[in-house]
């Protein structure tokens, strides 16, 4: 390896990846690192980005919310921002141990862009703009734009990811995985649901189960129709259960060592009326 | 040869000379530094017995690119002790509660129980289980850490 940079500013960063474009940025290390300690990777040259000040950013506005990429998911468990965005706190939650998320970042979980990324069904689901920065200036893009296969995404070469812009809709959010444990656990399946009561939305997003984020439109579509929106009575239990195997159908898994096909698919049909029903409890109690 | 680096590891400034640039915190710590007390285990984030503090926060140093580490003010267990006998609290209460079986994962806990008292002066059993869910201990069955951490809570907030 032949150089280590540490940036200290965002210009700084961008001016680095641009002198070397074969460098590999380094945020949390908690993905990075493993394959170099394991000798799998061996960069030519590492830009590390967590002390670029821009990166840590995040804020809160009434209709939006903007998490810099260098934000941990520790600081996205924090309030305000997990009060902000809960579906990305609660995945925030699942993620590895303490010392894990106080190091993987945002745009780290977005660079990987495993499909067992745990953030970005919940970036779907919010309907993410995903911003990045390079030689040439800002441009942004839908998370579907932007993970384009396992582990593969549009990011060119001198491009950093700067910070994702997310809607933050009026009503309840859900984030569940499901995995051999409660802590230390790459997701099986992953399901992020989002209710937006002003657009009388749905919107549902799914991790571990294809080889990207896919959304579930179609049942998206099916279930806002099946919502008593006016007199918040919420969710009939057969509506709910209807949900989830229209939500699999989104799905696209395979077999490999975390588990199979089959299960996943049965496992996001119950993530998705589970995360319905917690959604719209019983009584349609308006936890808006 | 790439150019030697600074590491401020325990309040003191240490050169890392003539090493990899790809090493980890771990590795520099134990193999370049002599800091033997920081264990290497899993070397993948799995079981926390690499613990330290960069800049006061948790980390697992073997997922720390050491030369990337630079300006940052790194504590390992060796730096935690701080009573007459050069042990801190919380590595007293784990010697009188019985909290040490192997002892390989003992040093990654003690930084991790360090953290969690920081904020935490009295957390509950689900707390200290939560906080220490990275910490991987194969001997005791975590029953003797728990009572070592609610013991060296106890004590420290009896400090005045």
């Amino acid at each position: 390896m032949n150089g280590v940079v540490v940036a200290r500013g965002l210009q700084e960063a961008l001016s680095d990846l641009s002198e070397r474009p074969d460098a590999t940025v380094l945020a949390g290390g908690t993905d990075l690192m493993v394959e170099m300690n394991r000798g799998l990777r061996r960069p030519r040259r590492v830009v590390a980005v967590s002390q670029v000040p821009e990166l840590r950013q995040w804020s809160v506005a009434n209709d939006r919310v903007v998490v810099g990429g260098g934000v941990t998911y520790t600081e996205m468990m924090t309030t305000p921002l997990a009060q902000a965005a809960p579906a990305l706190a609660q995945a925030a939650r699942t993620v590895g141990s303490p010392p894990i998320r106080n190091a993987g970042t945002l745009g780290g979980n977005l660079g990987t862009a495993s499909p067992a990324g745990d953030t970005l069904p919940v970036l779907a689901a919010l309907n993410a703009q995903i911003v990045v920065a390079g030689p040439d200036g800002e441009r942004r893009m839908e998370l579907e734009e932007f993970v384009v296969g396992v582990k593969q995404t549009s990011l060119q070469p001198g491009e950093l990811i700067v910070r994702a812009e997310m809607d933050r809709p009026r009503g309840p959010q859900e984030f569940l995985k499901i995995g051999p444990r409660n802590a230390m656990v790459i997701s099986m399946a992953g399901l992020a649901l989002v209710v937006d009561r002003d657009a009388r939305a749905v919107r549902c997003a799914l991790g571990a189960v294809a080889a990207g984020i896919p959304r579930a439109r179609e049942a998206e579509a099916w279930v806002a129709e099946r919502i008593d929106w006016d007199n918040g009575a919420g969710v009939d239990g057969a509506v709910a259960d209807e949900f989830g195997p229209r939500v699999a159908a989104a799905c696209a898994p395979i077999d490999d060592h975390r588990s199979t096909a089959a299960y996943r698919r049965h496992a996001v049909a119950v993530l998705a009326t589970r995360a319905l029903k917690r959604a719209f409890p019983q009584g349609g109690a308006d936890d808006a | 040869m790439p150019d030697p680096y600074w590491l401020r590891v325990n309040g003191a400034d240490h050169e890392v000379a003539d090493a990899d640039l790809a090493e980890s915190l771990l590795f520099v710590l134990r193999e370049r530094l002599g800091l033997t007390g920081t264990k290497n285990a899993c070397t993948e984030g799995e079981c926390s017995s690499c613990a330290v503090l960069v800049d006061g926060v948790l980390t697992c140093s073997c997922l720390v690119l050491a030369a990337g580490a630079v300006g940052a003010e790194i504590t390992t267990v060796e730096g935690l002790g701080d009573s007459r006998d050069g042990l801190s609290v919380v590595q007293e209460a784990f010697v009188d509660e019985g909290a040490v079986q192997c002892g390989f994962c003992t040093p990654g806990l003690i930084v991790a129980v360090h953290d969690l008292l920081e904020t935490d002066p009295d957390p509950s059993d689900g707390d200290i289980r939560e906080a220490l869910s990275g910490n991987l201990c194969r001997c005791t069955g975590y029953g003797r850490i728990l009572a070592a951490v609610h013991s060296a809570a106890a004590t420290k907030r009896s400090q005045p």
